[in-house]
């Protein structure tokens, strides 16, 4: 577990801007030799524009690592330079093992080959050998659920047909290391969670996946690291969850500080932090046990508030309800308090969640507070295996076989 | 559940691909990975499939057109070139006069057209996935043999009927083919890496290549090239390679000379050119492309 199975040290990547938009075609180069002759000495304005910069690694043996990062941070293009697709401008990498990269769905695919057909060109070209696929070819058709098209020209394929095919492909490739671009966002969403499923499999046999992926719910429950890439460097790296939330508190920071009521008025009344009082944990937003769990929120009252009406919400990342509660009839004075709420039972399936908090009085609204950071469950999961099987509820369970007579 | 995962632990590495790989800046002209190229031959196989069979896929009447488009130009040239300018055939009838010649001029013409385009028609590819790129060009080449073959039995069986029967000259076909290949696959490599730089390559080779059939042998026999020109015109691999086929199918006209040896010359320095040209290339193509 301890070797590092991908090692790169100072890897960048520079593109001339001029080179991006040089025309390919000679007439163009002709045209303007003509039209000043000296042209053609000067390098076009040689504007360099870094892609990546300096970013060093370690990939261990067996880690799924998350990459995550704004579109154009700089994630592909790591993930290009590892896989060979393109060379670095500065660094070295060394990788340990053979390598497999996902970096879109249907690499491969011709249109007028069967299914069939397909399957060995595709499989081949993302790395495995003819035998490998002949004795994977039935597994893969299986998983796709095309016994009976196989055999037809992939043109006449539904979207559908072809992604899952596609994936099939893919997800039966095995190499020891596997770098994987944001495909796990094709096809529907039963399929989607097969492949995940499988990509689960891949890294539970011990296998090295490096992972690019918008969708942190698929970063949370695939990986067990995290990097994130900002403007083609390392901004931060560490444990996922931890990691994400980070992440996620930044992205939504960055969209929700003027979330609240505008900050006009001075506000009676606000609710400024949170925290996980117990169990007690080196983070104090994450809960690592499915119960007691008690939260303590703090609220900032500025003048006398009488016949306040107080209301919590907690609300999964996709924005469903998993819980509410309100109190009525509450009177503050000035001061600062600590509403505080313990929970004997907090089975809830390991993933983020956001609180909701409000406060009104007679007269309205005094603070309604998106929490931040958001909550992260991180208990054992104490459910089903494969995450398709995966409820709301994470509640541990006694299973037990007794046999009645009569 | 798991078992799917499992069971494939133990496959073996495929074939020879290094475990360790290290990955570096471009740096060195010269840097070549052929060894490379060796391991991923089995892709190689796949790219010559894939090419033959989509060929004979996507046409009405498949092999058939192989056959019709030499056949048909055989025709035009008998006609207008034949018996109409009456141009000397070598004491060859003039259907297999053109014919065979026509054969491997085809195979050639294709080759190298195919190679020219082969990095840009598949740029989806490069940009996707890591392989050698030298195994694109090599499998257009080699796929066009398919062709040929094909071409070669109908013109085995065309001079066979015309009465004439195979010498010891026909074991230098090999050979003779091998130099038309190692032609248009290095002309090709250069074109090809020249078509990822500028696309006016796709448009010039096609014109290219009908000057470079007039430079050929093909419609007419190379002894109307005066004496002292014959030397410039050695320099023409295909000058060569066309004379040696027409001989060394039927036994007559001009056997290979050391003009063959100054085209070998040529076609190695071309070939060995493209190679590092091409390689050159290769480790910028995805950014290009």
């Amino acid at each position: 577990m301890n070797n590092p199975v991908i090692h790169g040290e100072g890897l960048g990547k520079s593109y001339r801007r001029g080179a991006l938009q040089q025309s390919t075609l000679l007439r163009d180069h002709l045209s303007k030799a003509l039209k000043s002759p000296l042209s053609v000495f000067r390098r076009a304005k040689d504007e360099t524009f870094w892609a990546l910069k300096d970013v060093s690694l370690e990939v261990y043996e067996g880690e799924v690592l998350g990459l995550i990062g704004r579109n154009g941070a700089g994630k592909t293009t790591l993930l290009k330079i590892l896989s060979r697709i393109t060379r670095p401008t500065t660094g070295w990498a060394e990788i340990h093992g053979r390598v497999g990269s996902l970096l879109e769905v249907g690499t491969g695919f011709h249109p007028e080959l069967t299914g069939r057909e397909n399957t060995f060109l595709s499989g081949a070209i993302l790395g495995m050998s003819k035998r490998e696929i002949a004795s994977k070819f039935d597994e893969i058709v299986t998983f796709a659920e095309l016994e009976k098209f196989i055999d037809t020209p992939v043109k006449h394929y539904s979207s559908g047909m072809f992604v899952r095919l596609a994936f099939a492909v893919a997800a039966h490739l095995e190499p020891e290391i596997l770098l994987v671009d944001e495909v796990l966002a094709v096809g529907d969403i039963n399929f989607q969670k097969k492949c995940l499923g499988k990509m689960g499999d891949v890294a539970r046999a011990g296998r090295t996946v490096v992972l690019v992926s918008h969708q942190l719910n698929q970063i949370r429950r695939l990986c067990h690291r995290v990097v994130w890439i900002d403007g083609g460097s390392i901004r931060m790296s560490g444990l996922t969850p931890e990691l994400v939330g980070a992440y996620e508190s930044a992205m939504s920071s960055a969209k929700h500080t003027l979330g609240r009521n505008g900050g006009a008025k001075p506000a009676k009344a606000r609710f400024v932090s949170w925290k996980v009082v117990e169990p007690q944990s080196s983070f104090s937003h994450r809960i690592e046990s499915v119960g007691p769990v008690t939260i303590s929120f703090r609220l900032e009252v500025q003048s006398v508030i009488g016949h306040g009406h107080h209301g919590i919400a907690l609300y999964d990342s996709d924005q469903r309800l998993v819980w509410a509660f309100a109190s009525d009839d509450l009177s503050f004075d000035p001061g600062i308090y600590e509403l505080t709420y313990r929970f004997p039972f907090f089975p809830i399936c390991p993933r983020s969640y956001n609180w909701q908090l409000s406060l009104w009085d007679e007269n309205g609204n005094l603070d309604m507070w998106e929490a931040l950071p958001e909550l992260i469950v991180a208990a054992p999961n104490y459910q089903h295996p494969r995450d398709e099987w995966n409820g709301f509820l994470n509640v541990p369970s006694d299973f037990r076989i007794s046999s009645t007579k009569g | 559940m798991a078992s799917a995962a499992q069971s494939n632990v133990a496959l073996p590495l495929p074939t020879g691909v290094s475990a360790t790989v290290r990955i570096e800046p471009p740096r060195s002209l010269l840097e070549l990975r052929l060894a490379e190229v060796w391991a991923y031959r089995e892709l190689l196989y796949f790219f010559v499939w894939r090419d033959v069979k989509i060929r004979y896929k996507q046409t009405a009447i498949g092999v058939l057109w192989v056959v019709l488009q030499p056949v048909l130009t055989m025709l035009v040239f008998t006609l207008f070139f034949g018996r109409l300018a009456k141009l000397p055939s070598q004491g060859l009838p003039y259907p297999v006069f053109y014919f065979a010649a026509l054969v491997p001029w085809t195979y050639f013409s294709y080759a190298l057209q195919s190679t020219t385009n082969v990095v840009v028609d598949n740029q989806r590819l490069i940009t996707k996935v890591y392989f050698p790129r030298l195994i694109l060009p090599i499998s257009t080449a080699l796929s066009g043999l398919v062709d040929f073959a094909i071409g070669f039995v109908v013109l085995a069986i065309f001079t066979f009927a015309y009465g004439i029967r195979p010498t010891l000259a026909a074991l230098w076909l090999p050979v003779l083919l091998l130099l038309g290949v190692f032609t248009a696959l290095g002309v090709g490599l250069w074109m090809s890496a020249l078509n990822a730089l500028y696309r006016d390559v796709r448009y010039a080779v096609p014109f290219a290549v009908q000057f470079w059939m007039f430079a050929s042998p093909v419609a007419y026999p190379s002894t109307l090239v005066p004496e002292r020109w014959r030397w410039l015109y050695g320099l023409n691999p295909m000058a060569g390679v066309i004379d040696g086929f027409r001989w060394a199918i039927t036994g007559r006209g001009q056997a290979p000379s050391l003009l063959l040896l100054a085209s070998s010359a040529m076609v190695a320095l071309v070939f060995v050119g493209g190679v590092f040209f091409f390689n050159r290339m290769e480790s910028t193509v995805a950014d290009r492309v």
